[in-house]
């Protein structure tokens, strides 16, 4: 394994006291002294900032907007040409077979679309677009930037105070704004369940805007310990652990996030990678399926904790994906993939830990209800 | 009081060893969310896993640090997971083992020692 990267923001973590870790080839915070189980349930009360730096911003750019999204509606199943100016909207590369190869969020920015992709996919996602949309588009990693999350229900208050434009932002709206004099790129979006915004900011600048927020009541910095409980419990998927190169996006339950004109009888219908595997998924519906797991006793069920659907005997039906103990809902929360029989809400199955089998819930997501700006 | 390599802390409390896990361990762990306890009555041998503890980070397990017979555990925290964060050294003790043999106990270290050991 190589060095570790640092992101701009490294020293600032050092500084806070941070526990560092490698993720995706970045030495990033994990959590800071105030710990993991206190940073989530502070970014559910008032306001927590994340360093996602590590992950992929890229700009494609062609003639136009559209011509940008005409061409990268070629690898993805979503609705890229009717993305309305300055809005933001959540995607996924498919492959021949279906699969997801990444997701992403990906914005109309007017002249040019501009893509954020996961840390660990970025340099496969790049090479993907350089050779699907090239020479027609260019493909532009943009590398001095920083990426950070302001996430919570003070989120609003305490960006606004270093502009208050941004309080008059909607849900995945995706805009320029000056912050403390430095033109950020901001959206309001995020990946806990929570209201708040991803700020892209120059590099340079980008400790100084965060040292700003931080030094705000509402802000404590929040480690990827604590972003894996928030998504968790928010019922947002971890790409490699919930989704895969091997889930179809009708099995992961993200079927609402192809819209209606790239799906069979849209005017714009396929034409993206495993098109007919997904539009068979649709059709005839699918063999398992991404659910929410509430485990009844106090024991987490971890990721690949096997699913059974009865409490001796048989194979197993399942698999838990992600799993952990949810701060804010007060005990374990999961999330895995059962069969069809077992996809509904309410029915009772059984997770076999450390050799026991122990009742489970498969429950509504997001387990905790999310808190978008709408 | 004596140290084991495994981050346990064992007392001698009359012809009983009380075992927890150190201050040391439980920030390492992380917040605690889960305890699972033997019962009481339990005849246990030297590194069989006894308990486990799960943290928002991940689960280990406790070791019975010496031979003998698991006899009181501390119930209350099966309740009260997070006082292995707020009170490692006292308040959240693990078990009482009635050891078959107490010479096992020369093979742990003492406080400097761990000291030392956790650098």
């Amino acid at each position: 394994m190589g060095e570790l990267k640092r992101t701009p923001l490294y020293d600032l973590h050092v500084e806070l006291g941070a526990k560092m870790v490698g993720f995706a080839g970045y030495d990033m915070p994990v959590q800071y002294p105030l710990g993991v189980m206190k940073e989530h349930l502070h970014c559910r009360a008032a306001a927590g900032l994340f360093d996602v730096s590590h992950m992929g911003q890229v700009a494609l750019r062609a003639e136009s907007y559209e011509a940008a999204a005409k061409a990268f509606e070629a690898l993805v199943p979503q609705d890229v040409m009717g993305l309305g100016v300055a809005r933001q909207r959540y995607g996924f590369f498919t492959n021949d077979a279906g699969g997801i190869e990444d997701d992403l969020m990906f914005a109309n920015r007017g002249d040019h679309l501009f893509v954020v992709v996961n840390a660990a996919c970025k340099e496969a996602d790049i090479a993907r677009m350089v050779a699907a949309l090239t020479p027609d588009v260019t493909v532009e990693e943009i590398t001095d930037r920083a990426l950070v999350a302001l996430q919570g229900p003070a989120a609003e208050t305490a960006l606004a105070r270093l502009n208050p434009s941004v309080a008059d932002m909607a849900f995945m709206d995706f805009t320029e704004v000056e912050l403390d004099g430095v033109a950020c790129w901001v959206s309001r979006s995020g990946y806990t369940g929570e209201d708040g915004y991803e700020i892209s900011i120059p590099e340079a600048d980008a400790a100084g805007i965060c040292r700003k927020l931080l030094e705000m009541e509402e802000v404590e910095g929040i480690g990827l310990g604590a972003r894996d409980s928030l998504r968790l419990e928010g019922g947002l998927c971890l790409y490699g652990n919930d989704i895969s190169t091997d889930t179809s996006p009708i099995e992961a339950a993200l079927t609402w996030a192809i819209q209606k004109v790239r799906r069979a009888d849209g005017d714009r219908a396929g034409g993206f990678p495993g098109a007919d595997r997904i539009f068979g998924d649709l059709a005839e519906g699918v063999a398992r399926k991404r659910v929410g797991l509430a485990p009844t006793g106090r024991a987490p069920m971890r990721a690949g904790t096997q699913l059974f659907a009865a409490a001796e005997g048989g194979e197993p039906i399942g698999e838990v994906t992600s799993g952990g103990f949810g701060p804010t809902y007060e005990g374990p929360v999961a999330m895995g993939y059962v069969g069809k029989a077992q996809a509904v809400v309410g029915t009772e199955i059984f997770g076999e830990v450390r050799g026991k089998r122990m009742p489970v819930t498969v429950a509504k997501m997001p387990l905790v209800p999310a808190n978008f700006k709408r | 009081m004596k140290f084991t390599e495994e981050h346990e802390w064992l007392r001698v409390e009359g012809d009983v060893v009380v075992v927890g896990i150190t201050e040391h361990a439980s920030e390492q762990l992380g917040d605690v969310v889960f305890i699972e306890l033997p019962e009481a009555g339990t005849e246990v041998t030297k590194d069989e896993e006894v308990c486990v503890i799960e943290s928002v980070k991940a689960a280990s397990d406790v070791l019975a640090p010496l031979d003998g017979e698991i006899v009181e555990v501390n119930s209350p925290l099966v309740d009260e997971p997070g006082k292995v964060n707020d009170d490692p050294m006292e308040g959240a003790w693990f078990f009482k083992i009635k050891p078959s043999d107490l010479s096992q106990m020369d093979d742990y270290m003492d406080e400097n020692a761990y000291k030392d050991f956790i650098g």
